[in-house]
């Protein structure tokens, strides 16, 4: 809540190139406002379903079972393997691999987190994983905001130019970039290979055009009129980024924290060629080499590597949510 | 975006904060002193991470493609001697085939339920927040955890998770992952589950900006609720969706993980796709043949390229209303 009062609550933007309907500046900003206008209700949402409609009956008895239906279904097929998860990391094994649907036919147990806590070390690579999370967390915002803020706010010369190439990246499928960049970690253009060194990942987690574009956009959105007044006050740019434009972009900057975060949490492949040993191997490296232990303690730390990401989407649904409408906002 | 109204921002308010006179008295010395010094400093950090890990990366990857090289040693030249060689791999037809099979099987399983499901979940007048929970649910779980998780739901014997369930009915029990035919769509079933929230979202978001002015002259016009949904609800979803179709089509044809983890391209290569011959190529069973790997993940690039760019020509006409 505090997130969406922090939005500027500036008037729409009046650069005229931002305004046309489709361009994805001002379909973000909308979007970041969408909960204040639906506050001050000026004007009320609505779908295809008017109010009269929902008042007649037929319509409302078929809507409403098939919301019904439509909210049994999302139980049972988005929740329905978490809860089994969830149940099978305290059941033991000889039980999850007869009777894999019953409720604990002969009791539950801890020795399921025990054994992957103490014998497989969950806890270290939990941590490994935090720390994967973090520094991608820090580069991606580090070069987001200030790119964004070359892009947006001063603007030099040879911004337009700066612009395409980070765009033109947005346009070159991962695939392309497997090899190479693994060339780059191995032999890097300064200093010994980066191969197990969170640096592998923490570098090249910066050079997401996405995160660049949505903090430019953001920017483009703030009112001119202020960052004016900041230059006659006698403000830098300096001054200009730390003091005005970084408090002022606190949702942009939370929703992409929030990409950040899950995504390196998510990540699997690129951890898996460039972290290795097992002093800074990620969680997810780590699961991929258990495929084969003991089913319980497997899904004991299945169980324990989802928690943290699922708690974080439930505390901060709002801005997960918001973001994935973005997402969408900024591709279309 | 208009670069018309440039404030001169960065620069001190003193200088006259045209650009027009610039260029005449433009030295490094002027150019430092009015803040160009400053924008460089900004844009440092981008510079620096997109150049050494994305453009450069882009740029070598067409280099590497005409080489063989097994990264330490001097890379040599062989012309085109990578590309021939990924044409002429007896692997590649049954490679791309199973690549197009599970794009095209994606697109059955996961294109229509997401839309279904948020046009439902927009008509929603209470407890929208918590549908919208449920659909994402598994799009923040980790890819790794839900394959394993899935890969234990696939277990062949009739005590598996969805053997039983299945057994309920009256079916089954099934293979799974075990049979050629049955692997794909098994891989494509847990795909479908761990992506479509993340689509449903998307959706939701277009809908709500459909303007409410369209359903009010639908209703004027005495326009049934299938009508509406039909007639306003779709088309001006009609940019999404057209994007949401390629996009996905790209995501899906470079799967990695699914096919990597599940059954590793196996049962007899009948889930090895694309991407995983790639890695396959460079870092495993074939290994080292980084020069053929780049040329493989290069057409497919390029392959994709100009499946957009006829995507986009093609449905140009039908985007813009």
């Amino acid at each position: 809540m505090t997130i969406t009062d922090a939005t500027p609550s500036s008037a729409p933007t009046s650069r005229p190139g931002t305004v046309g309907a489709g361009a994805p500046g001002s379909v973000l900003a909308s979007t970041l406002r969408r909960r204040r206008r639906r506050a001050d209700g000026d004007y009320p949402e609505r779908g295809a379903l008017s109010s009269s409609d929902w008042r007649r009956r037929p319509v409302k008895y078929t809507w409403r079972s098939l919301h019904f239906i439509l909210l049994v279904l999302l139980m049972m097929w988005c929740l329905g393997p978490l809860l089994l998860l969830a149940k099978f990391a305290f059941t033991p094994t000889q039980d999850i691999l007869a009777q894999p649907l019953a409720v604990f036919p002969s009791g539950a147990t801890l020795h399921n987190i025990e054994q992957a806590w103490t014998r497989y070390h969950i806890d270290r690579y939990f941590m490994n994983t935090v720390w994967v999370a973090l520094g991608s967390w820090f580069t991606q915002i580090a070069v987001a905001t200030t790119g964004g803020f070359v892009l947006s706010v001063l603007r030099p010369r040879w911004s337009r130019a700066l612009n395409w190439a980070v765009l033109a990246t947005l346009f070159v499928p991962a695939v392309v970039l497997l090899v190479p960049l693994y060339r780059i970690i191995v032999d890097p253009p300064i200093g010994p290979s980066l191969i197990n060194n969170y640096l592998a990942v923490w570098l090249p987690a910066g050079a997401t055009a996405f995160n660049v574009v949505l903090v430019a956009r953001f920017f483009d959105s703030l009112p001119r009129e202020i960052f004016e007044a900041a230059q006659i006050d006698g403000a830098g740019a300096y001054r200009l980024f730390w003091s005005i434009v970084l408090p002022m972009s606190r949702p942009i900057i939370g929703v992409v924290s929030v990409f950040a975060v899950i995504a390196s949490w998510k990540d699997f492949l690129w951890p898996f060629l460039v972290l290795k040993s097992d002093s800074v191997k990620p969680l997810s490296v780590h699961l991929q080499s258990m495929a084969n232990v003991d089913k319980g303690t497997l899904m004991a730390a299945l169980a324990i590597s989802t928690v943290i990401p699922i708690v974080m989407f439930l505390v901060f649904q709002r801005m997960f949510l918001r973001g994935a409408g973005l997402g969408g906002a900024v591709k279309g | 975006m208009g670069t018309d109204n440039v404030a001169a921002l960065g620069r001190r308010p003193r200088t006259d904060g045209g650009r027009a006179s610039a260029p005449s008295r433009r030295t490094p010395m002027t150019w430092a002193r009015h803040g160009g010094l400053t924008a460089v400093v900004f844009a440092l950090p981008l510079l620096v991470i997109f150049g050494v890990f994305s453009w450069w990366p882009i740029v070598s990857a067409v280099i590497m493609s005409f080489q063989e090289t097994n990264l330490t040693d001097a890379p040599t030249w062989v012309g085109l001697d990578n590309f021939v060689a990924v044409i002429e791999d007896p692997l590649m037809p049954q490679v791309i085939r199973n690549t197009a099979w599970f794009a095209l099987l994606a697109l059955v399983f996961g294109y229509p339920v997401p839309l279904i499901g948020a046009v439902l979940m927009s008509e929603l007048r209470r407890r929208k927040g918590l549908y919208s929970v449920l659909a994402y649910l598994p799009v923040v779980v980790p890819p790794v955890v839900a394959v394993l998780l899935w890969k234990f739901f696939y277990d062949p014997r009739p005590e598996g998770v969805f053997n039983t369930v299945l057994a309920w009915f009256g079916l089954g029990p099934f293979p799974w992952l075990s049979n050629a035919t049955w692997a794909m769509p098994s891989l494509v079933l847990e795909a479908t589950w761990a992506a479509a929230g993340a689509t449903v979202i998307i959706y939701l978001a277009a809908l709500v900006s459909v303007p409410a002015e369209l359903y009010d002259a639908a209703e004027v016009d005495g326009a049934s609720v299938l009508r509406k949904v039909w007639h306003v609800t779709m088309p001006q979803l009609r940019g999404v969706l057209l994007i949401t179709l390629i996009l996905q089509i790209i995501g899906t044809v470079q799967v990695f993980l699914e096919p990597f983890l599940f059954t590793n391209g196996g049962p007899n290569h009948a889930t090895e796709t694309v991407m995983l011959h790639v890695y396959n190529l460079a870092f495993a069973s074939l290994g080292n043949n980084f020069g053929q790997a780049t040329a493989l993940s290069l057409m497919l690039a390029v392959s994709l390229a100009v499946l957009s760019l006829v995507y986009f020509r093609a449905t140009r006409s039908w985007s813009q209303s």
